[in-house]
């Protein structure tokens, strides 16, 4: 079964929670800058939101790997990074659209969101429920209604002083 | 090395040069971190008589083992210096993202010595420390400073703790500010930093925080997070913040109105966490690591249009973060304005000017009972603005002209207690240690005064707050009856907490002391026990007080001011009840082994270790 992670923007207060999580899972230390999802901060327009790996279906750094080294798992569908196969080319860092491949400073190879295999740490650390694991089916249904409220809150906030 | 880096970071601002320190492992060990470890080393280096904006006072950021883990509100840090505004130590808190960025970079202090001789920021990249001109930087607002140094480093992670305006004004109450609207508020401390030339301190760290035993450490946070979850208070402060204590604080007649010459405010139901959460609320925020979200980001009324605030353009009405109780209490309350939207816009210029809203709506309020009493005329003043109490016109021009010290903000920038003075009625200012109270008036709390005029920096109610249990019919709030008993006891559990790099609000919202001294243990990999925090808790209080005592503070600083012990509220809840601090004072000293002058005995010295010291 297709599972993936969503994201709930609007629940979302930016403590990094997940972050710490995530870092914890790679190094085993509380460092967020080795985490593969990055909570991004809008001050502006008092909105935040964890972003990580979306695991599309065509995976453009599948695609463009030479190697090879980025396989499915099966178990979940997350597109994930077989270190002993990656040659550290940068590539798949080009190539994703989202940002979300990054490279590891100690052994310059690819690193990526897996999953956790099943049980991603960012959805348990997360205090408010921010970040979801669900199956596939069922994701694009919130995106349409958040969008929604997002353009209506844009054409309010940037309506002229009165 | 576990939960602590073990490293402190020097920097003499005259020169530039930075080195990088070992802290002693039986330091680490006695004062835990944050607040105790950056008070002994302040003890240790500084002569306590040195004039707070002389270059000899040292400036030092102090994180504790838990800050920058994953351990609920993990996100303080500790200002610790001589204050600007009192003459005595102060430890000023700030959570935020910025501590624990200084932490990612590998400190658990730095300390900043000497004065800049020209203005200057300090930027931190992991190993990488310089001191850089920062002449474009001064006289910019906090907002723009952090945007402008994100961008011109190019690091989008950048933390930026800054000092506005008022800062390098040497306003006596100016803050540091961190995160945009994070602040180490009380007492001056963004003064200290103005007087040194230093405007900014930018950190980026990429480094990581390991813990001893990470399986009993995640144990103990699971349990936490656990007791913490669906605890009364934890759900009110995520839904209501830190306003939701108006309607407490006013029901017991202890919400000081215009200058505390009242004990009720009419327009209280105008401020509260109902009022702001359902017409002014945006989102809730985090700090770094939080499971609360008592932070609010509010945006301004329909009609408010006359306070725009100067921010995006896309986004005019959103007025950033707070109020908070404290703020929302001084601006409103203590003035008399119960106009939500002037109380956000004086927030908001506070956060970008760089200034405590506690000591300056204090500070107004003392000024409009001055222009009550005749003492203020309003040839003083601005044309068409009087310092009148009710006046939103006034707290929002005014506190810009206190930043800038334009016309009399001149003298509202040195505090409501030389604010008096000057003016000859000494008898408006409303604190202790020269230092504003905040927002419970000790005669609907009693306990609050014995807590006010013994903390060491000054009031504060951080220190020990009684209405936990006075308000909740644990204790009766108007007898001084087992005050100072529980006093002591919560000033060593809070100065403990202080030092974890916990935030206090765990302790109200399900996380008391008692569930993080396992995680501490834990992180740090030395066997805390409960008793431990309390003897370093009270090690700590009595290093503070032998800091005081040496920069020349006495028994006679440890007093509140004759309202509140001769003058009672005539109507509300209240009515009748004066503070007994005459009673409580000398119970408080004698649970604290101190003699009757509230100088720590050798005996009790000798107990905590601090005897070599005295």
């Amino acid at each position: 079964m297709t599972q993936m992670l969503v994201i709930v923007p609007d629940r979302c207060t930016g403590c990094m929670q997940c972050e710490l999580a995530c870092g914890w899972v790679q190094t085993g230390q509380f460092q967020p800058s080795q985490s593969l999802i990055r909570v991004n901060i809008f001050d502006e327009e008092a909105s935040y939101a964890p972003y990580t790996c979306l695991q599309c279906d065509e995976a453009w750094c599948m695609t463009v790997c030479p190697v090879n080294a980025i396989g499915v798992d099966a178990a979940n569908g997350a597109k994930v990074v077989d270190q002993r196969l990656c040659i550290g080319c940068h590539l798949c860092t080009i190539a994703c659209p989202f940002g979300t491949m990054f490279t590891l400073p100690q052994n310059d190879k690819a690193a990526k969101c897996n999953l956790c295999g099943g049980q991603p740490a960012c959805v348990v650390s997360c205090p408010t429920d921010a970040i979801q694991y669900r199956e596939a089916e069922q994701c694009g249904e919130w995106f349409r209604d958040w969008g929604r409220r997002v353009h209506e809150r844009y054409l309010e906030e940037t309506s002229a002083p009165a | 090395m576990y939960g602590w880096t073990g490293k402190l970071l020097r920097v003499d601002l005259a020169t530039g040069k930075s080195r990088v320190e070992d802290i002693p492992e039986d330091w680490r060990r006695d004062y835990i971190g944050g607040r105790g470890l950056a008070d002994r080393y302040l003890y240790e280096e500084m002569d306590p008589k040195v004039d707070p904006f002389a270059p000899e006072n040292k400036l030092i950021f102090a994180t504790g083992p838990l800050t920058g883990t994953c351990a609920p509100c993990g996100a303080r840090y500790m200002v610790v210096t001589k204050g600007a505004l009192t003459g005595a130590i102060t430890t000023s808190n700030s959570g935020g993202h910025w501590g624990p960025e200084l932490k990612f970079a590998g400190y658990d202090l730095l300390i900043l010595e000497n004065a800049a001789p020209r203005p200057s920021y300090l930027f931190i990249y992991d190993d990488y420390v310089e001191l850089r001109d920062a002449g474009h930087l001064w006289g910019k607002g906090v907002f723009e400073t952090e945007d402008t140094l994100r961008e011109e480093l190019g690091i989008p992670a950048l933390r930026v703790a800054t000092i506005g305006p008022a800062g390098e004004n040497r306003v006596r109450f100016a803050c540091i500010m961190n995160d945009k609207h994070r602040a180490a508020g009380r007492s001056g401390v963004g003064a200290v930093m103005g007087a040194k030339n230093l405007k900014a301190v930018a950190v980026r760290g990429t480094r990581g925080v390991q813990v001893a035993d990470p399986e009993a450490f995640m144990r103990a946070v699971w349990a936490m997070r656990a007791a913490m979850q669906d605890h009364p208070g934890r759900k009110s402060f995520a839904e209501l913040g830190t306003a939701a204590t108006i309607d407490m604080t006013n029901a017991f007649g202890g919400l000081p109105t215009r200058n505390f010459q009242q004990g009720q405010f009419e327009h209280a139901e105008n401020l509260n966490g109902n009022a702001i959460r359902d017409t002014r609320l945006v989102t809730n925020k985090a700090c770094f690591a939080c499971t609360i979200a008592c932070g609010r980001v509010c945006r301004l009324g329909d009609g408010a249009g006359k306070y725009l605030v100067n921010t995006h353009p896309r986004n005019w009405k959103i007025a950033g973060e707070g109020p908070e109780y404290e703020g929302a209490w001084a601006l409103g309350a203590d003035t008399g304005v119960g106009d939500l939207d002037a109380v956000l816009k004086a927030n908001w210029l506070c956060n970008d000017l760089g200034m405590d809203p506690i000591s300056m709506g204090a500070t107004l309020a003392a000024a409009m009972e001055l222009y009550q009493k005749g003492a203020i005329t309003d040839d003083m003043l601005e044309q068409g603005i009087p310092l009148a109490f009710d006046n939103p016109e006034a707290i929002i021009r005014y506190t810009e002209a206190t930043a800038y010290r334009e016309g009399i903000g001149d003298e509202l920038a040195e505090g409501a207690k030389r604010l008096g003075e000057r003016f000859g009625h000494p008898e408006v200012f409303m604190g202790s240690k020269g230092q504003e109270f905040p927002a419970y008036d000790p005669r609907g709390f009693q306990g609050m005064g014995v807590a006010y005029a013994t903390c060491n920096r000054g009031a504060c109610h951080l220190r020990a707050w009684t209405p936990a249990v006075e308000s909740t019919g644990q204790m009766d709030p108007h007898t001084p009856k087992g005050k100072s008993e529980w006093v002591v006891n919560e000033q060593h559990r809070t100065t403990a907490h202080d030092a974890t790099g916990l935030c206090l609000f765990v302790g109200a919202a399900g996380g008391p002391l008692e569930t993080f001294v396992p995680i501490t243990a834990a992180a740090t990999g030395v066997p805390y026990t409960l008793e431990d925090f309390l003897k370093i808790g009270e090690r700590t209080w009595n290093l503070e007080r032998l800091f005081n005592l040496r920069a020349g503070l006495t028994r006679a600083d440890d007093s509140l001011p004759k309202r509140l012990l001769e003058e009672p509220h005539k109507t509300g809840p209240s009515a009748g009840v004066v503070v007994h601090l005459d009673e409580m004072l000398p119970v408080y000293y004698r649970c604290r082994g101190w003699d009757q002058e509230g100088r720590p005995t050798p005996e009790k010295l000798a107990e905590l270790g601090l005897a070599s010291l005295a």
